[in-house]
């Protein structure tokens, strides 16, 4: 095979850059964010990471044999599905919720639309909602870091986020929390998803990805800025009422899901422009839901919508043919 | 065709909801339990035959230009004997089922049969092909209400299977459920025709 001759057309050079390549450099580009989560969350974390990743690859693997397709575990999109939908479960998980999360993220969210680039939404971002609506308790229940060697086994809490929504749902008032202390957000000190806790651990992965070109900056960017541009509007409107912008940032699973979620390849455009717009639809979304939607975190619902969106968006961003000349109506 | 024929078809071959995929409404909308669509099923079911009678008896006075009209105000007179029944004596299953009762006079169903076949066809034809499409119908919604039951509740009609250490999934009871659960379901029917032919 390797001597045969090929005839095609032109470009004639490959980048080297395979599927399987490209999911094992964002898998890398988490490790910072996984480990930290390990460190602050404990075992139950790392428990909640195996049982995702493994559940994940296993679900691929039986759905692939029961479709009679050939296998494509080896290519790693489902152990970073896996990953990615660890990180985005609390870390007091039951067993049962992460194994059913991966089984929705695989079968459901993938499989059943036919695999690997045929999935209209993020799989792991599905199974996030799913289980989101099914177990409300379950999934809200967050425990406080309790770094590994300190005796403490966990300690529930709420996450800023939903702190924030409750405090100003009963006061009509910012709580004391929601305006400082942001150095321990930041750093990943607070309670939340395994992916929601450090945001400086996720800038990392997503600047190693930024790096090795494996995304473009248009979709992390214009999500973050747009988020920071209409949280900053509500903020100069009522101060008292409304987070500044920082906090936004840091808290919640923005970081995450503007780097890993909404820069997934298959679900989201693939012009430039077009990454401009859902960014910036990603970003809008997610501000209208922190501050007025039912849930305290809109990351995961701003990007399904807009996942929704990506054809039309697709359809409406398509570059000129070279050479075409503009119609005269 | 044969009387049975007309009865047996509208169970698998012709299904309403499983393969022509009519009256979707009513089949996502009230199938949060096997109870509901049993209910659902069987008050379709009645203005169904009812209506199908009507309708081939009135086949050849009815003006092709009004036909329409015309087989939409028999359906709607069955819909309102139907819900009013309902209201006098199962007054939990009318309120559970709401709005959907009403909604019965624009079943797609309904008004296609009476069109595709009541119209066309004797008052003896027309009573087995409704017995046979509504009886499919009720069929199907009630497989789907109890799939979505099961998992959204953890019982089938009620009764608990799964004990209380369950955790009911509560989206399988919400709107999207009813879309997965169909879905799943049609995918499963038309491996099992394809295996088969």
């Amino acid at each position: 095979m390797e001597n045969q001759l090929y005839l095609s057309s032109s470009p004639h050079i490959h980048s080297g850059e395979t599927t399987d390549k490209v999911m094992r450099l964002v898998i890398y580009a988490l490790i910072p964010a996984t480990a930290l989560s390990i460190y602050f969350f404990g075992l139950p974390a790392l428990s909640v990471l195996l049982i995702c990743t493994l559940g994940c690859v296993a679900f691929e693997a039986l759905a692939c044999f029961v479709m009679g397709r050939p296998q494509t575990i080896a290519d790693g999109s489902a152990a970073l599905t896996g990953v990615l939908l660890a990180l985005n479960m609390p870390p007091s998980s039951p067993w049962w919720l992460s194994l059913l999360g991966a089984a929705i993220a695989i079968l459901i969210g993938k499989q059943v639309y036919g695999g690997l680039g045929y999935n209209p939404f993020n799989p792991a971002l599905v199974a996030r909602v799913v289980l989101l609506i099914s177990f409300p308790v379950q999934m809200t229940s967050w425990t406080a870091p309790a770094p590994l060697g300190s005796g403490i086994d966990a300690v529930t809490t709420a996450t800023p986020l939903g702190e924030m929504q409750m405090a100003v749902m009963l006061t009509g008032k910012l709580p004391e929390m929601a305006t400082s202390g942001f150095a321990n957000y930041f750093l990943g000190n607070m309670g939340g998803s395994l992916g929601e806790v450090s945001a400086l651990a996720l800038l990392l992965g997503g600047l190693f990805l930024l790096y090795k070109k494996i995304i473009t900056w248009h979709t992390p960017f214009s999500f973050i800025a747009t988020v920071v541009i209409v949280s900053g509007i509500f903020w100069l409107i009522d101060p008292t009422k409304y987070p500044n912008p920082l906090f936004h940032l840091i808290t919640g699973g923005l970081i995450l899901g503007a780097f890993f979620m909404a820069t997934d390849m298959v679900s989201s455009p693939v012009t430039y422009k077009g990454m401009l717009i859902f960014g910036s639809g990603c970003g809008l979304l997610t501000v209208l839901i922190r501050l007025f939607g039912g849930y305290p975190e809109g990351v995961s619902f701003a990007i399904l919508l807009m996942n929704a969106a990506t054809p039309l968006i697709d359809r409406y961003t398509r570059p000129k043919i070279y050479g075409q000349v503009e119609q005269k109506a | 065709m044969s009387l049975i024929q007309d009865f047996s078809k509208g169970i698998w071959k012709e299904n309403a909801v499983f393969k022509l995929l009519l009256g979707m409404c009513p089949v996502l909308a009230v199938t949060t339990s096997a109870e509901n669509g049993l209910g659902m099923g069987l008050a379709t079911t009645f203005v169904l035959v009812c209506s199908n009678i009507v309708v081939a008896m009135l086949r050849k006075l009815i003006p092709s230009k009004v036909r329409i009209p015309a087989f939409i105000i028999v359906i709607a007179s069955f819909v309102t004997v139907v819900q009013l029944s309902m209201e006098a004596w199962v007054y939990d299953l009318y309120q559970a089922l709401g709005i959907f009762i009403p909604l019965i006079v624009v079943n797609c169903l309904i008004l296609g049969r009476a069109e595709a076949f009541a119209s066309k066809n004797p008052v003896s034809r027309a009573v087995f092909d409704g017995f046979g499409m509504g009886l499919g119908f009720t069929l199907a919604l009630f497989v789907l209400g109890a799939v979505r039951e099961l998992f959204g509740s953890g019982a089938i009609l009620g009764f608990n299977l799964f004990g209380a250490g369950y955790q009911p999934m509560l989206l399988m009871i919400l709107p999207p459920g009813a879309f997965i659960t169909l879905g799943l379901l049609l995918a499963a029917m038309n491996k099992y025709e394809a295996k088969r032919s």
